[in-house]
């Protein structure tokens, strides 16, 4: 079915460490289980059975940001819940990402007012931003492919 | 009209002078912010209005005087009737008295208030901000309170904008 048939008979692979680390952190990357607002409901349409988002290593939303490798900020981030949000992203362990799911997220999108801050990149630093209000279930997966895509090409370390 | 709401209305008339409005059925006492605590009571324990459904305020500011309505609205699950009374209050220091004792569900919806429109439930338990973060300046349901504005980001802003935003580093 898989490698195995692709190798034939040598049972050895060669790569480089980073293609090898960077393949395993993009094929089990698992979101946080949380959500702000109606991007949310979005998130969990991706996640169910339709969209089926485990195609993708996202199985599992974990609902302790130890145990999650991702922070998908899915809606409007309040001045109130902005210590939250930065407190969940300060306890995910290291490798961790973050995408920006929506307008509001983003840059506050429709709502330009004294309670919303104006795009969580003020809190948090942010690595993929997904346009939409909200985005559909194929915004968010093209959103996690463009991120996989950056992962992919990351560097561990500075090599001389 | 409701018997039972009939004799509620009128008993409280008598009793402390209030003002009556009625619009399509539903019936509002307009009455003074240092009677609200008797007249619930009577109304609790005399006329079996034993739910306060909702506590709000409205700010009328700047025609309205005085600039706040605190709005109480009664329910009686036996008797399936609802009253609303109306407790007019100044812009100078504003307070009620706390209805907690009366109805203990009071507690939040006045610190609610508190925090919304900067009207102080006098004898509160914890009269705390509610919604809002607890450093937070000003009362934002106050129709002076500024909404607050930040310049839109578009193509031949956007570097301008960019240079001066608060983006965090890591």
């Amino acid at each position: 079915m898989g490698i195995e048939q692709k190798l034939a008979n040598l049972g050895i692979v060669t790569t480089t460490l980073e293609k090898a680390v960077n393949w395993s952190r993009t094929r089990a990357m698992w979101p946080l289980l949380s959500g702000l607002a109606c991007c949310a409901i979005e998130m969990m349409a991706a996640e169910a059975s339709h969209y089926d988002m485990s195609r993708f290593g996202m199985e599992l939303m974990r609902a302790s940001p130890r145990q999650s490798d991702l922070l998908i900020v899915a809606g409007r981030v309040t001045r109130k819940m902005a210590p939250v949000i930065r407190r969940l992203y300060d306890q995910l362990p290291d490798p961790k990402w973050a995408i920006a799911m929506g307008d509001c997220a983003s840059c506050g999108g429709v709502f330009n007012n004294y309670a919303i801050v104006q795009g969580v990149d003020e809190v948090i630093p942010v690595d993929v931003y997904i346009a939409g209000c909200p985005p559909r279930p194929e915004g968010l997966i093209h959103g996690i492919l463009t991120l996989y895509e950056k992962v992919e090409n990351e560097r561990l370390t500075k090599w001389r | 009209m409701n018997n039972k709401l009939l004799k509620a209305i009128q008993t409280i008339e008598k009793r402390f002078g209030v003002e009556e409005h009625i619009f399509r059925d539903e019936y509002s006492l307009i009455v003074s912010p240092g009677d609200v605590v008797e007249i619930c009571r009577l109304l609790r324990d005399g006329f079996g209005f034993d739910m306060l459904s909702s506590l709000t305020a409205v700010d009328y500011w700047p025609e309205g005087d005085p600039r706040f309505h605190v709005i109480y609205q009664l329910y009686s699950i036996e008797n399936n009737i609802n009253l609303r009374l109306r407790a007019p209050v100044s812009d100078d220091n504003p307070a009620i008295p706390t209805i907690e004792g009366i109805y203990p569900n009071a507690n939040w919806h006045e610190r609610e208030i508190w925090d919304m429109f900067g009207i102080k439930a006098e004898g509160h338990s914890d009269l705390r901000r509610i919604l809002t973060p607890y450093d937070w300046e000003g009362h934002p349901l106050r129709k002076d309170y500024p909404l607050g504005y930040e310049e839109v980001q578009f193509t031949f802003n956007a570097d301008e904008i960019d240079a001066k935003k608060p983006y965090v580093k890591e």
